[in-house]
């Protein structure tokens, strides 16, 4: 390198140093020991749970997060929850993109003071029948997918630590929901829920069974996003987690309801080459899959992508070309994760990408159709998919409320009853979606369209698909079921049911 | 037709709405003996308050032999089922008997007499043999049906996929009933899973001449369904033969050629047939046509 005049000069022009090598601090010495040896040496593991902990910084009232991807076979939450309630912590607040049933054990840290706050997308269980009855002085807050998604990125919910489970994970933090190196021990798909809270967490923990070698490519949690590494026993109940491709239901109610919405999807005129679509994982929404998946061969319709939680069943239609791409922000089944790993048109998104209200290429924006199963509807059209007929909380808002305003045409489906309650109504218990997002109800006894959508309506009948005025289908479970006894409802609120914006929808109350 | 068990509410409360063109609540074979008096009461409180809308409604009451024919009817004709069905007929005089039976509960509870239509099932040897005797014995009767187990049982012999078995039977019911102008209904096939074998067993009942087939789960109806259902080719070549024959007609000519074949009265009577069925099975729909 000649230092000569010009050289001096461009220094001062930049106002800069020259380089001297070892001056930097910042800079990390040339190390020339093999790639196996800088992986033991230098890596993200720390030995234990308390240790990592410790080094987030956590504090008492702090708000911690988790994910939902491990579903009722999740081992983390329970782990996480009792080392911080042994570490001695206090007041947390809990974050999670949504709990199930395996999460009764946080009933002990609430009553102990461990848990103070809890947000999250659903509940269900033990937990959600002990928060029903009044168990915390904080309300639960319930928020959307895309709702949680928009409150993490704009600091409504600042996440302290997130404490994320992994199926696999290399030294240095490329995290995924399966493994590429052998077997994993479990595998969930996408973490596209965790990767919100990846980003934005101030402390973020990965927790895995699987230390696998790097790079662990394509990944779904990026190393620059992961501060500290955990080993567990097993992150989960792999037959928990999830299990073959989600079954077809048989039921014939089911069926019937499939093949009704099949055909309203091929004659609202958002069945077209290169449409949009999709489909829930319940009995009835699954089965759209197949009926329509015979209605677009038929046809010769072809759709441009697939969204959402992914089913097995929609991997068929991917892998038979009846679907160019698949976006998923949560595999259902294990065809559904093995796909995600294997296929690269298969793409794995956040939660911010899939469903994020305020913007307006979220990938719910270019969905023509969606197909929603609910628990209740009302004849304003409004549904519920959190509590149930007995008042108690025992749902997941869920992407609901995301794709119903997103979606060209929002379809719900629902048997007109269930047992002996009607499942359409003058109310809901708990508004979840509002009804000027849902375009069409199907229900095993008829078809109703929302008046706001007057042309869907003339559609349908024009294909001799009868529609029935919504009013007319709650009349009709009415005359068989009766009208159910006002539930037992006390003064207490113990939910709080929140809009895509964190705008206030609808209240839950204690049960007497 | 959808046979639907008189003792379960569940089943009961929506059984329309898989679009089964009659339903058949039973009240014999599917209720228990302890259960006998609380089905008829279900199946009576179900008819006077469910709307079935277009679904015809029969009811299987158990044989006037049993301790519980009479009440069965006598509640069945009150709820206002439209069919009664009888079953193991085996004579014209079963017929008869419960008649008079339906005959003195329409007059005790105000119904116009004959309102009340009857339904044969031919479960054994006599009553196959009786057939024709039986599908005549009043005009209250709309059709006959196979009752293929307990006929299988009297015959002493086993059902089987091919249904040789049956083959007299069936013949024997469809001949009696076309003597008779009276519909007739073929047996159920039990494997609900085995959707492809009630096809072809479907197919063939068909082709013998059977108006309709029993099913038992709602699984079964579209299949069968599908199976009854004239194809588009099927529907457009009647309309043309139609439109053939009313043409000769204006021109005052007995026979007219279509397609280089004859157009005679039996051509025009199965293209009819399969219009029939095209509107019944919502295949076309009149307003469609041009």
């Amino acid at each position: 390198m000649t230092q000569d005049q010009a050289f001096y000069t461009a220094l001062n022009a930049l106002n800069k140093a020259a380089y001297v090598p070892g001056e930097n601090p910042r800079l990390y010495d040339k190390d020339p020991v093999p790639l196996k040896n800088r992986m033991a040496r230098e890596n993200k593991i720390v030995e234990s749970l308390e240790k990592a902990v410790e080094l987030s910084g956590l504090q008492n009232g702090m708000t911690i997060s988790f994910h939902h991807h491990f579903r009722d076979g999740d081992h983390i939450v329970n782990l996480v929850m009792d080392t911080l309630a042994r570490m001695g912590f206090r007041d947390l607040r809990l974050a999670p993109s949504s709990l199930s049933d395996v999460h009764a054990p946080l009933i002990q840290h609430i009553k102990n003071g461990v848990i103070s706050h809890i947000e999250t997308s659903g509940c269900r269980g033990a937990l959600a029948k002990a928060v029903s009855q009044g168990l915390m002085d904080d309300p639960m807050v319930f928020r959307s997918h895309g709702g949680r998604a928009a409150a993490i990125e704009e600091d409504e919910i600042h996440i302290d630590v997130a404490f994320l489970g992994a199926s696999s994970c290399d030294p240095f933090g490329n995290a995924n929901g399966y493994s590429r190196e052998g077997e994993e021990k479990s595998m969930c798909g996408s973490l596209g829920y965790a990767r919100v809270d990846a980003q934005y967490a101030d402390s973020v923990i990965v927790l895995t069974d699987n230390i696998v070698g790097y790079p662990n490519v394509p990944f779904g949690i990026s190393q620059r996003l992961v501060d500290y590494i955990v080993c567990v026993d097993d992150v989960g109940d792999a037959s928990k987690i999830m299990t073959g491709a989600t079954r077809f239901s048989t039921n014939p109610h089911d069926l019937m309801i499939a093949e009704m919405t099949s055909n309203v999807i091929v004659h609202s005129g958002y069945f077209y080459e290169g449409f949009s679509l999709q489909t829930g994982s319940g009995g009835a929404s699954l089965a759209v899959t197949r009926f329509l998946r015979e209605a677009m061969i038929e046809k010769n319709i072809h759709a441009s992508f697939a969204l959402g939680g992914i089913t097995g069943a929609m991997v068929k239609l991917l892998e038979e070309g009846l679907v160019s791409r698949l976006l998923d922000v949560q595999s259902f089944d294990l065809d559904a994760a093995q796909s995600l790993k294997n296929n690269r048109f298969h793409q794995q998104i956040d939660a911010n990408y899939y469903a994020n209200p305020y913007r307006r290429g979220a990938a719910v924006n270019q969905l023509d159709v969606v197909v929603l199963s609910a628990l209740e509807v009302d004849t304003s059209f409004n549904v519920n998919v959190l509590t149930g007929s007995d008042g108690v909380i025992r749902g997941a808002v869920g992407g609901h409320p995301d794709t119903a305003a997103g979606a060209s045409l929002a379809i719900v489906v629902c048997p007109l009853m269930r047992g002996r309650m009607p499942c359409v109504r003058d109310h809901v218990n708990t508004i979840v979606t509002p009804g000027n997002t849902v375009d069409v109800l199907v229900t095993d006894q008829g078809i109703a369209v929302n008046p706001r959508r007057p042309e869907v309506a003339e559609r349908l009948e024009k294909a001799h698909l009868k529609v029935t005025p919504i009013e007319e289908l709650a009349r009709r479970a009415e005359r068989i079921t009766g009208k159910p006894d006002p539930l037992p409802f006390g003064d207490k609120v113990v939910g709080i049911c929140t809009y895509r914006d964190g705008s206030v929808l609808d209240l839950i109350r204690n049960l007497t | 037709m959808l046979f639907v068990p008189g003792n379960n509410p569940g089943m009961m409360s929506d059984a329309h709405i898989y679009g089964s063109d009659a339903l058949m609540f039973d009240l014999e074979d599917s209720v228990t003996l302890r259960e006998k008096d609380a089905a008829r009461l279900l199946v009576y409180h179900a008819l006077k308050t469910i709307h079935y809308g277009d679904c015809e409604r029969v009811v299987r009451v158990n044989p006037l032999s049993t301790p519980f024919g009479k009440a069965d009817i006598e509640a069945m004709v009150a709820a206002g089922a439209q069919v009664i069905r009888l079953p193991k007929t085996e004579t014209a005089q079963d017929i008869l008997d419960m008649e008079a039976e339906i005959e003195r509960a329409e007059k005790q509870f105000g119904i116009p007499i004959g309102q009340t239509r009857m339904m044969a099932a031919i479960e054994g040897a006599l009553g196959v043999v009786n057939a024709y005797a039986i599908a005549t014995a009043s005009p209250r009767l709309v059709a006959i049906a196979l009752g293929a187990e307990d006929y299988c049982a009297n015959l002493k012999t086993s059902r089987s996929l091919e249904g040789s078995e049956l083959l007299y039977a069936r013949g024997a019911i469809v001949v009696a009933a076309r003597a008779a102008r009276i519909d007739c209904i073929d047996t159920v096939f039990s494997d609900v899973n085995n959707e492809d074998q009630l096809i072809k067993e479907t197919q063939a009942i068909k082709q013998l001449g059977f108006d309709g087939k029993s099913v038992i789960n709602p699984r079964q109806i579209k299949p069968v369904h599908r199976v009854f259902t004239p194809t588009q080719k099927e529907i457009a070549k009647a309309n043309r033969i139609l439109a053939a024959s009313r043409e000769a007609e204006a021109r005052g000519s007995g026979v007219v050629a279509l397609d280089g074949k004859m157009i005679d009265r039996p051509v025009v009577i199965r293209a009819e047939r399969t219009l029939e069925l095209a509107y019944a099975s919502r295949a076309v729909f009149e307003e469609d046509e041009v």
